[in-house]
């Protein structure tokens, strides 16, 4: 079974209640190597989606993702939201005007949004960053591509997991905690931690 | 009409405060601040913002925008890539200060949008300084001035140097003591340090060499409007 408009809205509802429960956890992460704010800036991103999928769901999977997009990209205020939108904004052209998506077409986007993140942000496997968890997240996602929408997501969650825990042995490589290097290590990078957060939100609402 | 420059910053002090020190040196540019978050004035990069500034400051020859840290750079990109055009504005790899200075002065003298992003660009560059022995060349005209103004060769003197000699089909140089710099680059100007009271040698090649330092020496002996 595919995943339709309403379904990618209400996963999107879901990932904004697990963001709002987690805020505090990733403010902490990111006040050890960054400037706090990760769980704030996403926190207001999410809460605009929710508000702005109050006022009408979009008719398309592609145009939920591209309203997603557009509101992280100017609610958020620091790298996650023009990073996040990126990846949205992706993904949405990936999907096109299908009415549901199927897992493959997931897939699909799973890899445009991990491209599109590394494009703006410039980073690599290994920087410490959320790619670090959306990398493991494609290569599970592709694992699972034979199987349903939840099922790749959930392999997908799996894969981010792993590799946001990745991140706490790396020296950071972009961003604020770049200019740490060495000290950043035993810290679990928390773009990769609300990757994670976000893929699981996702599965757990697929099923 | 002249190149636009959009300044992104985190925070919406540092970007006006950037705007008004360049605008100084080129009071015909458009010069666009994009700082902080609109809604509460936090810090950050606000993206309907960066994308407003660089509207507001594109008079139909292009737009240059520097960007402060990090994820300044991925949004002043994002908000170039949504324009209807997005040839029309490029995002420079720039020291914000000295790049915007740079960049400001170089639209002020006419400069298309890629010779404005390249002066943005090269302002984090050492200073182009050379030490002085080459005895006087041949065609090379040579002149002695002393500078009676407050600041010497500060940031508006100098901008206002390079300005009057983008008209002029001249290479010109800037000698003080032992060093001498671009007299093309404010930047270079500025890190010669030349005060009040100091004795500058301009040095002027080209076909108009001799109209350049007859400008230069107009500027020195008006104090540069000062």
């Amino acid at each position: 079974m595919g995943c339709s408009a309403e379904g990618f809205a209400a996963a999107l509802r879901s990932a904004a209640e697990v963001i709002a429960e987690h805020r505090a956890e990733l403010v902490d992460l990111d006040r050890a190597i960054g400037d706090a704010d990760h769980g704030e800036n996403l926190n207001r991103g999410f809460a605009a989606i929710v508000a702005a999928l109050d006022a009408g769901v979009p008719q398309t999977p592609a145009a939920v993702a591209k309203l997603a997009a557009t509101t992280l990209i100017s609610k958020v205020g620091g790298a996650a939201g023009p990073l996040y939108g990126t990846a949205f904004l992706r993904a949405s052209a990936k999907l096109g005007d299908a009415a549901e998506v199927d897992a493959g077409q997931l897939v699909e986007a799973l890899r445009a949004a991990l491209e599109g993140v590394q494009a703006r942000g410039k980073a690599v496997g290994g920087d410490a960053t959320m790619v670090d968890a959306l990398i493991p997240a494609l290569s599970a996602a592709e694992g699972a591509a034979g199987g349903s929408v939840a099922e790749v997501l959930t392999a997908a969650a799996g894969g981010a997991d792993r590799g946001a825990e990745s991140t706490v042995d790396l020296v950071p490589r972009k961003g604020r905690a770049s200019y740490l290097g060495e000290r950043a290590v035993g810290h679990l990078d928390p773009g990769a931690r609300s990757t994670a957060l976000l893929l699981r939100a996702f599965a757990e609402a697929a099923r | 009409m002249t190149v636009g420059i959009v300044l992104v910053s985190h925070s919406a002090k540092l970007a006006e405060g950037l705007a008004e020190l360049a605008a100084q040196m080129a009071p015909e540019v458009r010069i666009a601040a994009a700082g902080g978050l609109s809604g509460d004035g936090g810090l950050g990069t606000d993206y309907d913002e960066v994308v407003a500034a660089t509207q507001r400051a594109d008079s139909g020859d292009g737009v240059v925008l520097l960007y402060d840290l990090g994820s300044a750079q991925m949004t002043a990109e994002l908000a170039v890539e949504s324009l209807a055009d997005p040839s029309a504005a490029v995002v420079v790899d720039a020291p914000l200060v000295e790049g915007a200075v740079a960049a400001a002065v170089a639209a002020q003298s006419g400069a298309d949008r890629k010779a404005v992003g390249e002066a943005a660009a090269s302002a984090g560059l050492a200073p182009d300084l050379a030490a002085v022995d080459a005895p006087a060349e041949e065609g090379v005209e040579e002149k002695e001035l002393t500078l009676n103004n407050d600041v010497g060769l500060h940031a508006r003197p100098a901008a206002v140097l390079v300005r009057s000699l983008a008209s002029f089909e001249a290479e010109v140089s800037v000698r003080l003591g032992e060093q001498e710099a671009d007299g093309h680059s404010v930047l270079a100007l500025m890190s010669l340090g030349a005060r009040q009271g100091d004795r500058i040698v301009v040095r002027a090649r080209g076909a108009q060499a001799a109209a350049a330092i007859a400008k230069i020496t107009e500027l020195v002996n008006t104090n540069f409007g000062e």
